[in-house]
């Protein structure tokens, strides 16, 4: 399977190439779309059609796919800070036990310290958890960052022990117990029927999305026409901007019909919240709660990265520490900002992780570092430093949870399926290396 | 000489020390700049020109020494410092963030930003189309990172850099070392331009004949110590040449603490 995935993968970027007139070139060159990119979603595709196929049709159905964003919800989250962390040419492998310790400290917060000052299930719970989760979260980054820019002990060392004291630590807030269950509005956060928007709302986040693509290409010539920039064919406006609305509806269409598990639905109309026969009612999750955490942190983070001069710092820094400091720019602070924000995305993966398991446990997020790093390189983040984009490493999260997950769909064997894994993260980079030597 | 006195120095730097593990890279070395002055820096690689300049553009911390600008002792410890001070720098490795574009690397550390506080890349851009059309009329090339540039358009984009902020103090070290003929003959009447609105620049080089024309003084290094300085018209080229290379003062410059005592 893997063979096939890197075939694919080598077709597309050798047709971008050589097509420098043929119709093909021309398209991309009108749309200024990135071949990269599409070349990850072409492997994407193809991933998940050989899943449909060897698993029986059991993987292009709106239940699997839906699972599967949720499932990759978590893991994105913390893939887009990596890429910030990988792109200024560090490394955090502390964020698999940070999620699990900060996990815990949600749970603690919540189900056992809250309820005896405010009670049981208070509105504020959840907020308040967070809140705690997010600082606890800030501090560890920027303790990790401080150590790392101003003492100067490389960033691989420094998290490295932090993976094993925040493990450690995860254990210790309750000597290794499991802390069940959550707070019912802080469970929202992990999806289910519950914890997604339904149809109505899906729809409407869908439209607005819609609204948004158009208004960001409408405005984008605008731009480039105020200073007579050279714009893009009409054409290739209009395909971009009906692309990505399609796009946008049909996951909303797809979310929207994986109905209620009938059980579910039995129960409430036993609690009297529904009315008639349960085989006929058809209720759809919308989109899940997680996923549109997930989607919200990569649109900031892509602002972050692209429209601010904190981007811009984090960018040069990769690609010239010493010019960039030379500029000017305080390079230590910049660095300790990422961890920072590496610390904060940690704390919101871990309510989606915790909420989602409705418990908190001390393994929680072990192996995740390797699962985000993957991600991100997956993804196109540069080890070497200075490139990398946020959206790349979403969908590098997504391809590596379809792999998972399709594996399983398929009744693969576990230390198979990380041999898998394993295989496809090297040849995704090396690919990766081919396609960025052909270009220069 | 009269000139000196009335009018007050830009930059004076007295006295200044820095050495690396035991090096003396640079020895109780004294040079100073008067506006619309270009000031030649000579010696051979390794006598202590660019380390010198680092100090005043705060890439280094010195060890020893006062940095006075308009009579006035100045505190240079980073180069945000030197930068709030008008000092800009063409360093001779360009310091270029080579994966980002040629007007983000104009603005770098200082930003053009929207109402809103976000980058406001296409004015940062009409801009950078603007100085770099003044400096190299033919460099098209803006949307590619810099990496992707020659060393000549590379070295375009640090000089319209170091001009873009009304620099008071500029630092060129090697500025025509990547650049052809007729781009190297374009920062020439660029330094003669900028010289004439007052601009005081000191022009580091190991090439005599680079610099001898465009200066107005040269004071030359070896070792880590100045050997002297001396006004263009007073000295010919063969003069400094013996400057550079045995460290003999003429008697037309003034010596300093690394002249050769005979």
């Amino acid at each position: 399977m893997t063979d096939h995935t890197d075939s694919q993968t080598t077709q597309t970027t050798d047709t971008a190439r050589q097509s420098e007139l043929s119709v093909v070139g021309r398209f991309i060159k009108a749309t200024e779309l990135d071949t990269r990119m599409l070349g990850m979603i072409g492997a994407l595709l193809l991933i998940w059609i050989l899943f449909d196929i060897f698993s029986g049709g059991l993987f292009l159905t709106p239940r699997n796919l839906w699972n599967l964003s949720v499932q990759t919800a978590s893991v994105a989250v913390m893939a887009t800070g990596m890429v910030l962390i990988i792109v200024t040419r560090n490394i955090d492998l502390s964020v698999g036990s940070v999620l699990g310790f900060v996990g815990m400290i949600m749970a603690v917060t919540q189900a056992e310290i809250l309820p005896t000052y405010i009670g049981f299930d208070n509105p504020f719970t959840w907020i308040i958890a967070l809140a705690v989760g997010i600082a606890v979260g800030a501090a560890i980054g920027a303790l990790h960052g401080y150590v790392i820019a101003y003492m100067g002990v490389p960033a691989f060392i420094v998290t490295l022990g932090g993976l094993l004291v925040w493990r450690g630590a995860a254990w210790w807030v309750t000597s290794g117990r499991t802390v069940a269950p959550m707070d019912s509005n802080f469970r929202l956060m992990g999806g289910g029927p519950a914890g997604s928007i339904g149809e109505i709302a899906s729809w409407i986040v869908g439209l607005i999305a819609c609204a948004a693509i158009v208004a960001m290409i409408v405005s984008g010539r605008r731009q480039r026409k105020r200073f007579q920039f050279p714009l893009r064919p009409v054409w290739a406006e209009t395909f971009l901007g009906a692309l990505g609305c399609f796009l946008v509806l049909g996951a909303v269409y797809i979310a929207n019909i994986y109905y209620w598990p009938i059980g579910i639905v039995r129960r409430h109309i036993q609690a009297g919240l529904l009315e008639g026969e349960a085989t006929t009612i058809f209720i759809g999750h919308g989109v899940a709660i997680p996923v549109l955490v997930a989607i919200c942190v990569g649109i900031v983070m892509t602002f972050l990265a692209t429209r601010t001069r904190f981007g811009r710092y984090v960018f040069a820094l990769g690609g010239n520490p010493e010019a960039t400091d030379l500029a000017g720019i305080n390079t230590r602070w910049v660095t300790m900002k990422i961890f920072i924000i590496m610390g904060v995305l940690c704390a919101i993966a871990a309510a989606i992780s915790t909420a989602r398991l409705n418990a908190a446990t001390n393994a929680q997020g072990t192996l995740d570092e390797l699962l985000t790093i993957a991600a991100a390189v997956i993804g196109g983040t540069s080890l070497a430093g200075g490139v990398g984009t946020i959206a790349g490493a979403m969908i590098g999260a997504l391809v590596m949870q379809s792999l998972q997950s399709g594996m399983v769909l398929m009744g693969l064997d576990t230390p198979l399926q990380n041999i898998v894994v394993g295989v496809v993260l090297v040849i995704a980079v090396w690919l990766d290396s081919l396609y960025r030597r052909a270009q220069h | 000489m009269s000139l000196e006195t009335a009018t007050q120095p830009l930059v004076e730097m007295r006295n200044m020390s820095i050495s690396f593990g035991g090096i003396h890279a640079v020895d109780d070395a004294s040079v100073d700049l008067n506006p619309g002055e270009v000031v030649g820096l000579l010696g051979h690689n390794g006598a202590g020109k660019s380390t010198l300049i680092k100090i005043l553009s705060g890439a280094y911390q010195r060890d020893n020494g006062e940095i006075h600008i308009d009579g006035e002792l100045a505190t240079i410890n980073n180069p945000r410092d030197a930068k709030g001070y008008g000092i800009e720098t063409i360093y001779q490795t360009l310091a270029l963030a080579d994966n980002v574009d040629t007007a983000a690397n104009l603005y770098l550390g200082r930003e053009l930003l929207t109402p809103w506080g976000t980058l406001d890349d296409v004015a940062m851009e009409a801009k950078a189309r603007e100085v770099m059309g003044r400096l190299n009329p033919r460099f098209q090339r803006f949307k590619d990172p810099v990496k992707a540039l020659s060393g000549g358009q590379r070295q375009s984009v640090a000089i319209a850099r170091a001009i873009l902020f009304n620099a008071r103090i500029l630092i060129m070290d090697e500025p025509t070392a990547a650049l052809g003929p007729e781009e190297t003959a374009q920062v020439s009447e660029l330094i003669l331009q900028l010289k004439s609105e007052g601009i005081g620049i000191f022009l580091i080089s190991h090439d005599i004949h680079d610099v001898f024309d465009l200066a107005d003084r040269v004071a030359v290094m070896k070792n880590g110590q100045v050997v002297g300085t001396a006004r263009t018209q007073d000295v010919d080229k063969d003069e400094v040449l013996g400057m550079i290379i045995l460290g003999k003062c003429p008697p037309g410059a003034t010596p300093g603490p690394g002249a050769l005592s005979s």
